[in-house]
């Protein structure tokens, strides 16, 4: 016993002699990492960190520093724990002009903004498969609206926003024919276009509609950042496959030494919409929206979409040349500088905004694509990051002059000072960083405390749990000259952009309850003297309440075989934190989640006779367990007279 | 063994200690409200209860208005638990609450629940006998009073 504490000691001692030179994983985290992220039991953590979660198509925030897991929103997947996509009220959200669709895979985020900075009123989120957009809001953490993207294929260059949440954008990805043609696959030079949507969101209700899409030379738009400040007015996109190629894109799109950054002037495209040069074309398109009085989401047609054509209406787009393959191309915070970052390339291209705008005004163009002009590349060039490592993809800012890129190929995260393009510091990621994010860091405002890197690999930073693992982020401390790993946390799905928000911005706007004086759902049961059972054709509504701790009602009789029975459940509670949970036996349904003042609808069909239980499923009082009841079915074509209460203890008659 | 361990400790803390860094102490902005649950209360302390109201005027007749209201409020929010006859169901039956009860204590009770149920000598009984928190059911203080009124009225006071 005695020499292992010999050896521990003499092991601890030599730690600390030799310092920080070791290397290893583990050596990373150093000195007072722990009480950096230890937030004490009943405190609250300092940021909100929305993450997207990818292929899941969900949002999952998280508590920083302590990397606590607070909620997953649903989005664009349904998910059975609280009835999105299964209730009645919120199938609507997820239908799309291909019908209902209940899952998507979920890229990037952005807060909206007023005067460049968050304000902390709605997240933003992109569908990348089938291309939609949705508004979040943050008062109720709820999926509130869901807009389809017409003349799109793959949303990837999107949600990101304006500096007055203005727009919000939507580039597609893959070009396609416009208007659903049938084409030659071969034929993408002639016939594929790729669109920039703009999103007009409306001031007051944060409302979504596209007011116009600019249609683009075939080609990938990978990602966007709008200006700010003196770039304000302008949106710039990075774009990959200038090749036009329509297959084997690995080698065929790499062919050429530069592709481009795309710069649209949107107040332009504004000016010619106000002069009616755009061209209305049919494009259906659905607009899902959630309303909180309601309760219920409702699903609308759009049928058409404004076109500009960057080839008659000029001065609106122009192109800079960026080295191989662009994927992040980030905007810093003062407006004047933005970062192209070729996923192979040796270098990191920094353009200037000012040098840009005076090439244009100098026509210092070194020639056109596809009637776009492209301005030279020294012209608009600031300076280029020399040997900053392998794989550049994101840049994120701290607000004090220094950028921060993640680079996939060396897993690390390098931070240089913008303005002399000279590499400061670098850290690794365990592995393979994709996206990171500084809270604010895309803004005018950051909030330059940390970094957080969102992993592509995870491998060996958690017990193994066979061959599927948890995706893993990382959380740095910028707060000095050197960035320090502090904390690893798992994610759900795999996480793309992230979004980071002091919480209190957000946390004392947040709704506690709805407040069920304002409840204008069709079938709300205001009071239990309310509740009552309908039967009309083969449809049965049955109008039920949910107050600690007893349905009502809950015995219910007379419904047959093959019924269409619909569960209104409206949640009598004016508490915070006492939703009611629905579920009864052999629904091939989710659960339903009623939030205090809530009224939601579960449908179920039987389809054999006998008597089926329904309960509570959310724990809500030490009578938890009596929260529950009987459905008697009977045979199809029976005349079970329909009856239904809560409290009659007087035993049934002997029938037949 | 004792003075082993603390070398231990102290050499380790020492690794930990030794790369530095920046050791800014994690500053959180907010945490859990202390309820004050265990606080003593003297039960003889607050004979009107805990809460904002410390003197309801009452009024004769009865206001029909807030009768009225006050029954809409019940059908909404109290009935599922209780009667308006003696009988209890999850909780009392309110026949008689207006003689058992004063009219400030009725007031910050159906508006103060949950420092109520914590602090009050009374509410604290009943919910002995009851096994249910009563919900706080965010009653406004003018819906209180129409409350209020309601139970007087089924008491048959005027």
């Amino acid at each position: 016993m005695k020499k292992l504490i010999i050896i521990l000691s003499a092991i601890g001692a030599a730690y600390s002699l030799q310092g920080c030179k070791m290397k290893s994983t583990g050596a990373v985290v150093e000195g007072d990492a722990a009480s950096k992220v230890y937030v004490a039991p009943g405190k609250y953590d300092e940021f909100y960190n929305f993450v997207s979660g990818g292929f899941s198509g969900q949002v999952s925030v998280y508590g920083l520093p302590s990397g606590r897991l607070l909620k997953v929103i649903p989005v664009f997947s349904v998910n059975p724990e609280n009835g999105y996509g299964f209730s009645e009220e919120s199938k609507p959200m997820l239908t799309t002009t291909s019908g209902f669709v209940p899952w998507d895979d979920e890229h990037h985020l952005a807060l909206s903004q007023t005067n460049g900075e968050q304000d902390g009123r709605w997240l933003f989120a992109n569908a990348n498969n089938t291309p939609r957009v949705a508004r979040i809001d943050l008062t109720t953490f709820k999926t509130v609206e869901i807009l389809e993207i017409p003349n799109s294929g793959g949303n990837h260059s999107s949600p990101f926003i304006t500096e007055n949440t203005e727009y919000v954008i939507a580039g597609t990805r893959f070009a396609v024919p416009l208007g659903d043609k049938d084409v030659a696959i071969n034929s993408y030079k002639e016939n594929f276009k790729s669109t920039a949507s703009f999103i007009n969101v409306d001031k007051t209700t944060g409302k979504m509609n596209i007011a116009f899409q600019i249609a683009l030379p075939g080609m990938d738009l990978d990602l966007s950042r709008a200006g700010k400040g003196p770039s304000h007015g302008w949106f710039f996109f990075s774009t990959y496959n200038t090749e036009q190629a329509n297959t084997l894109l690995e080698v065929n799109a790499s062919q050429k030494d530069k592709d481009f950054i795309v710069a649209v002037n949107w107040k332009k495209a504004e000016e010619y919409v106000k002069a009616g040069k755009g061209i209305k074309m049919k494009a259906r398109h659905t607009h899902n929206t959630w309303n909180d009085e309601t309760h219920s989401a409702s699903s609308t047609m759009n049928e058409e979409v404004l076109v500009l054509d960057p080839n008659e209406l000029k001065d609106m787009v122009y192109m800079i040349p960026c080295p191989k393959s662009p994927h992040g191309c980030d905007v810093d915070p003062s407006g004047e500088y933005i970062v192209g970052s070729g996923k192979l390339a040796a270098l990191i291209p920094v353009f200037s905004f000012q040098k840009f705008t005076k090439a244009i005004a100098d026509k210092n163009f070194e020639g056109d694509y596809h009637g776009i002009p492209v301005v030279k590349y020294e012209a608009a060039l600031h300076g280029e990051v020399q040997k900053p490592g392998l794989g550049p993809l994101h840049t994120e800012f701290d607000g004090k002059g220094n950028a921060y890129t993640s680079f996939f190929l060396s897993s690390e995260i390098v931070k240089w000072s913008i303005k002399d393009v000279k590499v400061l510091d670098r850290v690794p990621t365990y592995y393979s960083i994709g996206h990171l994010c500084v809270p604010g860091g895309d803004t005018k405002k950051p909030w330059g405390k940390y970094v957080i890197a969102y992993n592509k690999i995870t491998k060996d930073r958690y017990l193994p749990t066979g061959p599927e693992l948890a995706q893993s982020a990382q959380l740095y401390d910028i707060s000095g000259d050197k960035m320090q790993l502090i904390l690893d946390y798992p994610t759900i799905g795999e996480p793309h952009y992230a979004q980071a928000i002091p919480a209190s911005v957000i946390k004392d706007r947040s709704a506690k309850i709805y407040d069920i004086n304002k409840n204008h759902h069709q079938y709300v049961t205001l009071g239990e003297k309310n509740a009552k059972v309908i039967r009309s054709g083969n449809r049965v509504d049955i109008y039920m309440t949910a107050i600690r701790s007893h349905l009502t009602p809950d015995n219910i009789e007379g419904v047959n075989v093959g019924d269409e029975v619909y569960f209104h459940v409206t949640n009598l509670e004016q508490d915070w934190d006492v939703p009611h949970g629905f579920a009864i036996k052999h629904a091939n349904n989710a659960e339903l989640l009623v939030m205090p003042g809530e009224t939601v609808t579960l449908k179920f069909v039987p389809d054999r006779t006998g008597i089926y239980p329904f309960y509570c499923t959310d724990f809500c009082s030490a009578l938890h367990q009596e929260m529950q009841g009987y459905l008697r079915v009977s045979a199809k074509g029976s005349n079970t007279p329909l009856k239904f209460s809560t409290g009659e203890t007087t035993p049934a008659v002997a029938t037949k | 063994m004792n003075r082993n361990l603390v070398l231990v400790i102290l050499s380790l803390s020492l690794a930990f200690y030794s790369c530095g860094g920046n050791s800014e102490p994690t500053s959180v902005r907010d945490e859990t409200p202390d309820p004050g649950k265990n606080e003593y209360v003297d039960p003889n302390a607050n004979p009107g209860g805990i809460g904002k109201f410390k003197n309801v005027e009452l009024t004769h007749p009865l206001d029909d208005k807030m009768v009225t209201a006050g029954e809409s409020i019940y059908d909404l929010k109290c009935g599922s638990c209780h009667k308006l006859t003696d009988e209890k169901l999850v909780g009392p039956g309110w026949k008689g609450v207006t003689d058992r009860r004063s009219p400030e204590w009725i007031m910050n009770f159906v508006t103060n629940v949950d420092e109520m149920l914590d602090k009050d000598a009374e509410a604290k009984a009943m919910l002995e006998v009851c096994m249910v928190r009563m919900p706080n059911q965010n009653l406004k203080d003018d819906e209180a009073r129409q409350i209020l009124e309601f139970m007087r009225k089924n008491d048959g006071k005027n």
